[in-house]
């Protein structure tokens, strides 16, 4: 990208906290503050704040605007009611992914696509296309604030923050979002994340997006809460077997090989992408994305060869890394199908260290369930 | 960033390591501004054993933290006499104590005046650090 790097609305907080600020999609973003595995704990345990502004935001209005978003993507609207959100694939008419989305159902005429930052322009385009002559469409990326607050503590912050939304853990389930106003800011409140914790992500103005961030801050002290960087969002969505995209997906690689086949609704009707994913979906994936264990001495990286038998290559790490909470090297990758049975050993090619590493189920974490 | 994390009793890379004379060895480790901008240190991969010889620039091992991996390079040539073994299991060494206990690897110089010489002292690397943190 020839463009300079963008910033958030929270850009001076992130300095302001001794956030270390890296380029990522196009824009200048926080690692870490204090440190990648003390962020990732206090997420853990207590209570962590993210900037995901950078995240792009799609507004498709009118009749047919759920019609067009359900075309283009794998999972089904008709599955979900007003104030509920889902995830879903995006993908070409190869089968293979575009982007994976957050679609929020506003009302029956009126959905919200949430993207990730480096595909913002190729999604934006594409659902513009779409919309042309059908509903109305508007990229809202740059108007709007986002903020994730992640963690055990999470909704007792919120609550902390002043909100009229209630006792948020028992009126807004999984995936469900409403209105409402947080530390005497309009915003959206959705029950999701990216980190394998209860918690909420929480839209609003751009312009209000520091005050936002400041009060959350300011009532997650007595909490114990820390803002935490894209680094510990990694380490986080990573243990939770979270997909990256770029990563663990991207457009050579198709949501049944990835675990993603739940997302697909084959009898929702024609989408993009449907005859290519059905095939795959009959004839069985030859590959599929596996969560491993480093057994040896070493840790896998995206992009390492994963090796079996007398060394030969059957397939590539997306990810992977020390998982602190888990207290073990763990990655993601993809292995020829047969090779995918949880117990398999392998190797990967650790900079030409042929290492152990073992097939595990996944999620590597689970949270704890609460009384 | 400042001087004090710099100390004057070695010679340093750019790459941000440290050589500190001792005798007739040469200790090698990497400097407080290098753990700064790995974060938390989660392997020490060394390559190279006790009487192995590297030259000046080439590759010895590897370090690890929770967010990337980083190459370690020899700053000067020679035989390597020790290795820091408690790394292995004590990776954290690096994070806790980069100058002293978080030494990596100990070389018997071949050509120390030349290549030694050519190292950045102290106040030198101070200001290629304040340089790169810009």
């Amino acid at each position: 990208m020839a463009d300079s790097p963008k910033r958030t609305p929270l850009y001076d907080e992130h300095v302001k906290a001794g956030g270390r600020i890296v380029p990522f999609a196009g824009w200048e973003m926080p690692v870490q503050y204090a440190g990648i595995s003390a962020e990732h704990e206090a997420v853990r345990m207590r209570a962590g704040l993210f900037d995901v502004s950078h995240m792009g935001e799609l507004e498709l209005e009118g009749e047919h605007a759920a019609a067009v978003v359900d075309y283009l993507v794998t999972n089904s609207l008709a599955r979900i009611e007003p104030g509920q959100a889902m995830y879903t694939c995006c993908c070409n008419e190869q089968g293979t992914i575009l982007d994976d989305l957050i679609v929020y159902k506003r009302a029956a005429d009126r959905i919200l696509v949430v993207c990730n930052a480096s595909n913002r322009a190729k999604i934006s385009a594409h659902f513009a296309r779409a919309a042309k002559d059908h509903c109305e469409f508007r990229d809202v990326s740059d108007a709007l604030g986002l903020i994730a607050l992640q963690g055990p503590k999470a909704l007792a912050v919120l609550s902390a923050a002043g909100t009229d939304l209630g006792n948020v853990s028992d009126t807004l389930g999984g995936f469900r979002f409403r209105d409402g106003k947080v530390a005497g800011v309009a915003a959206t409140v959705a029950r999701t994340g990216y980190t394998g914790e209860d918690g909420v992500e929480i839209f609003c103005a751009s312009a209000d997006a520091p005050a936002l961030w400041r009060a959350l801050m300011t009532a997650g002290q007595s909490f114990g809460i820390a803002p935490a960087g894209l680094g510990a969002r990694d380490t986080l969505r990573l243990e939770a077997r979270l997909s990256l995209y770029g990563n663990d997906i991207d457009e050579t690689t198709n949501p049944i090989e990835a675990g993603l086949g739940w997302t697909v609704k084959l009898d929702k009707g024609d989408f993009v992408g449907r005859a290519a994913i059905a095939q795959v979906k009959e004839a069985g994936p030859s590959r599929k994305l596996v969560g491993f264990e480093m057994t040896g001495r070493g840790i896998a990286r995206h992009g390492y060869p994963l090796q079996a038998g007398a060394g030969q290559v059957v397939g590539v790490c997306t990810s992977g890394g020390p998982a602190p909470t888990v207290g073990k090297n763990i990655g993601l990758g993809y292995l020829p199908s047969a090779l995918s049975e949880v117990g398999t050993a392998f190797r990967v090619d650790c900079r030409g260290k042929a290492v152990d590493a073992v097939v595990v189920k996944t999620p590597f974490y689970k949270r704890p369930k609460t009384a | 960033m400042s001087d004090n994390d710099v100390k004057d009793d070695r010679k340093y890379t750019k790459d941000h390591e440290w050589a500190k004379r001792e005798g007739n060895e040469v200790l090698i480790g990497i400097t407080a501004f290098a753990v700064e901008q790995l974060g938390d240190i989660t392997l020490v991969n060394l390559d190279l054993k006790a009487g192995d010889v590297v030259a000046a620039h080439k590759g010895f091992g590897t370090i690890e933290s929770v967010k990337t991996l980083s190459d370690l390079f020899a700053p000067i040539s020679g035989k390597i006499t020790r290795v820091n073994a408690e790394l292995e299991n004590k990776p954290e060494l690096v994070n806790e104590d980069c100058w002293g206990k978080g030494w990596m690897i100990a070389i018997e110089p071949s050509q120390w005046d030349a290549e030694g010489g050519a190292l950045l002292d102290a106040a030198a690397y101070a200001k290629h650090v304040a340089e790169s943190a810009h």
